[in-house]
């Protein structure tokens, strides 16, 4: 262990230390990119509607989900952490704000303040899961996948047993309200890419330019030294898992309105897509070290190539898993770290 | 419940139990049959990870309930699995740790579980399989399923007939098994002698809202000329409705569901949805008939038909409320 005054020097100042090799030009930096670039020009040779505006909307709109969670889940795996979890727990708060706005319904006469009630609702729902998680590991001193695997069947358990095993949805009156949170659009831009855009300027920002998110990856390259280093490891800790609590209550909060409803087959294996979003976006899966920017890409990534697949037939439908496959194990070998 | 709906069951039910009581009596000049004083019954199903599963699941609580309550000499173990291999588990949890004589499964997979139901029925247990059957037959003493050949058909026809044999047609698949296979070439059998008609493609969306979504989306990219989505499944139907509404495309006449879901059964009868004219039952339900009739015949040391199949039918606004259960979930 190195001795504690160097290191506390080094994050204290401008947090360079952990990242210093990313700061140069790096041309493995661009894998992501590379592989999107990649598969746009695939994508517009095989069916020459990929290219329109209107599918790169659906595409980015239908990634926001996926892609904000992704952004928190970017902050727990640099911290050296994990969380399993976040697609119960969309399911369970996606249920949750959904029966409270239907019994709200009854008591307030404004649709667009039951909305907003329900939509509170669900980001506090979403923290105050996030904090749980971190207060378990860090006060109760669980591997954070012990913690979110078992979360993982309590989410999804409970929001199955509120659901009577069928679909909760939401009042009619109420859809029609909330719709435009999902289908609305400004500028030709639909409201979930914008909110999008808004959560990844926040996360890079957040990561790249603040003393917490230097913390983050202090913690995530080295515990101990962060310790010695006088960083508060367990505060740190749990407001990630806050913060992606958080996140994944601003992705059930653009949810909801697109199909007005929750079932126990809602957010099935996000907790998989958001970490290979992670992963493929070039964010190291030990932690330490990892990029929003990147993590932005590996989320469109994810959804272009079942968009494609989608819009072609020339390969089997068995196979469609397949491709998906071998097109992120190709990604993620374009911007592998050297040994 | 409708009366007709009820009346048509004990219909159903009395034929059964008819043919049961032959059987009973042939099997006891054998020697074979005996009346159990008390039966102890497991229920085998998967966990509600849909609409439909979720149907089954409340469908098996219910007929626990309905027959604990009735016959006190009656234990009733339901168990849900989320996965081939955890069924697996259960089974064996229930034969040797629950000591069940009788065993109501819903197998996740046919192959898979042929063998651990192989090996309850050599400690005497007995077994009726519902809806899919196994790979060896001689494994189960009564099969009881919905028909999934109608399933594919009826649609099928439906939508030939009322386009008069000239339709651009897309499809959703659920998850690739025996069972949406069965569907898919059922439907795509009555198909090929409508030359006019064109299926311009099926993909799967895993029987799930928002898989449907998206694949509706990009199908509606893909296609300018729509005339009818098969979407295979209620819940499937919901999602592409919803992504029909977002594209604003007026192209599309008719969207076909399957299964007679609460709510889609509810639409069709009121008309509330100019797209939703039609469905085609395959109700959850089946798994309260199973356990019902395997328990009752069991109690009496009887035995089921077989094979039993609850035969499939068209949903249309003029019989929609044959079909329509206000109290279940699904």
């Amino acid at each position: 262990m190195p001795s504690a005054p160097t290191p506390v020097t080094d994050v204290r100042q401008d947090g360079a230390a952990p990242r210093k090799p990313s700061r140069r030009f790096d041309p493995r930096r661009f894998g992501p990119v590379v592989g999107l670039v990649l598969l746009l020009i695939v994508g517009t040779a095989l069916n020459p509607d990929f290219a329109t505006w209107d599918n790169l909307m659906n595409v980015l709109t239908r990634t926001a989900f996926i892609g904000i969670i992704s952004i928190g889940m970017c902050f727990v795996i640099i911290s050296g952490g994990i969380d399993l979890s976040v697609g119960s727990m969309a399911a369970l708060i996606a249920g949750g704000m959904i029966l409270l706005m239907n019994a709200l319904a009854a008591s307030v006469a404004s649709p667009v303040a039951v909305v907003g009630l329900g939509m509170l609702f669900a980001l506090l729902l979403g923290g105050g899961f996030g904090l749980a998680h971190g207060y378990l590991i860090t006060r109760g001193r669980i591997e954070p996948f012990i913690v979110t695997l078992g979360t993982l069947g309590i989410f999804r358990a409970v929001l199955t047993w509120l659901a009577d095993g069928g679909a909760i949805t939401l009042d009619n009156d109420l859809s029609e309200a909330y719709g435009p949170v999902y289908y609305g659009s400004l500028l030709g831009i639909p409201v979930p890419v914008w909110v999008f855009l808004a959560v990844s300027v926040a996360g890079a920002v957040l990561l790249n330019r603040t003393a917490f998110g230097r913390y983050v990856q202090a913690i995530g390259s080295n515990e101990q030294v962060a310790r010695f280093a006088a960083v508060d490891v367990d505060r740190v800790k749990l407001l990630t898992y806050g913060l992606l609590g958080v996140c994944v209550g601003i992705a059930t909060v653009l949810y909801v309105p697109r199909l007005g409803s929750a079932s126990p087959t809602t957010g099935l294996l996000w907790e998989l897509e958001a970490i290979a979003a992670v992963i493929v976006g070039g964010t190291s899966f030990k932690g330490g070290e990892g990029r929003i920017a990147g993590t932005v890409i590996g989320a469109v990534l994810l959804s272009v190539i079942s968009n494609i697949l989608n819009l072609t037939s020339i390969i089997s439908v068995y196979l469609n898993a397949a491709v998906q496959g071998c097109v992120i194990i190709a990604v993620a070998f374009l911007q592998r770290r050297r040994p | 419940m409708s009366e007709v709906a009820r009346y048509s069951r004990r219909l159903v039910m009395g034929a059964g139990l008819a043919m049961t009581a032959t059987v009973a009596l042939g099997s006891a000049l054998g020697g074979v049959a005996f009346a159990a004083d008390a039966v102890k019954l497991g229920v085998s199903i998967p966990a509600a990870t849909h609409g439909f599963t979720g149907g089954i699941v409340w469908w098996a609580n219910q007929a626990k309930a309905e027959l604990e309550k009735a016959h006190p000499n009656l234990k009733i173990t339901v168990k849900t699995a989320s996965g081939a291999p955890e069924q697996a588990n259960q089974l064996q949890d229930l034969v040797t740790v629950t000591k069940i004589d009788s065993l109501v499964i819903f197998p996740f997979e046919s192959a898979a579980l042929t063998q651990p139901v192989m090996q309850a029925k050599k400690k005497n247990v007995y077994v009726t399989v519902v809806d899919r059957g196994l790979t060896d037959p001689s494994a189960q003493d009564a099969y009881i399923a919905g028909d999934n050949t109608a399933f594919g058909r009826i649609p099928a026809e439906y939508i030939a007939k009322k386009y008069n044999g000239k339709a651009n047609i897309v499809a959703l698949r659920g998850i690739p098994t025996t069972l949406d296979n069965e569907r898919w070439e059922a439907f795509t059998a009555v198909m090929k002698q409508h030359p006019d008609i064109k299926i311009l493609d099926a993909k799967y969306a895993n029987w799930n809202r928002d898989d449907a979504f998206k694949v509706t989306q990009d199908f509606l990219t893909r296609f300018k000329e729509i005339d009818v989505i098969w979407a295979a499944d209620d819940d499937m139907a919901f999602g592409v409705l919803k992504a029909i509404e977002q594209a604003k495309r007026t192209d599309i006449k008719e969207v076909f569901g399957g299964a007679g879901s609460k709510t889609m059964v509810k639409t069709i009868m009121d008309g509330s949805n100019p797209l939703l004219h039609a469905d085609v039952s395959y109700s959850p339900k089946f798994i309260y008939d199973a356990i019902k009739m395997t328990a009752e015949a069991r109690l009496k040391g009887d035995k089921l038909p077989a094979t039993y199949i609850i035969p499939s039918a068209l949903i249309t606004k003029e019989n929609a409320k044959e079909f329509y259960f206000a109290d279940s979930p699904y």
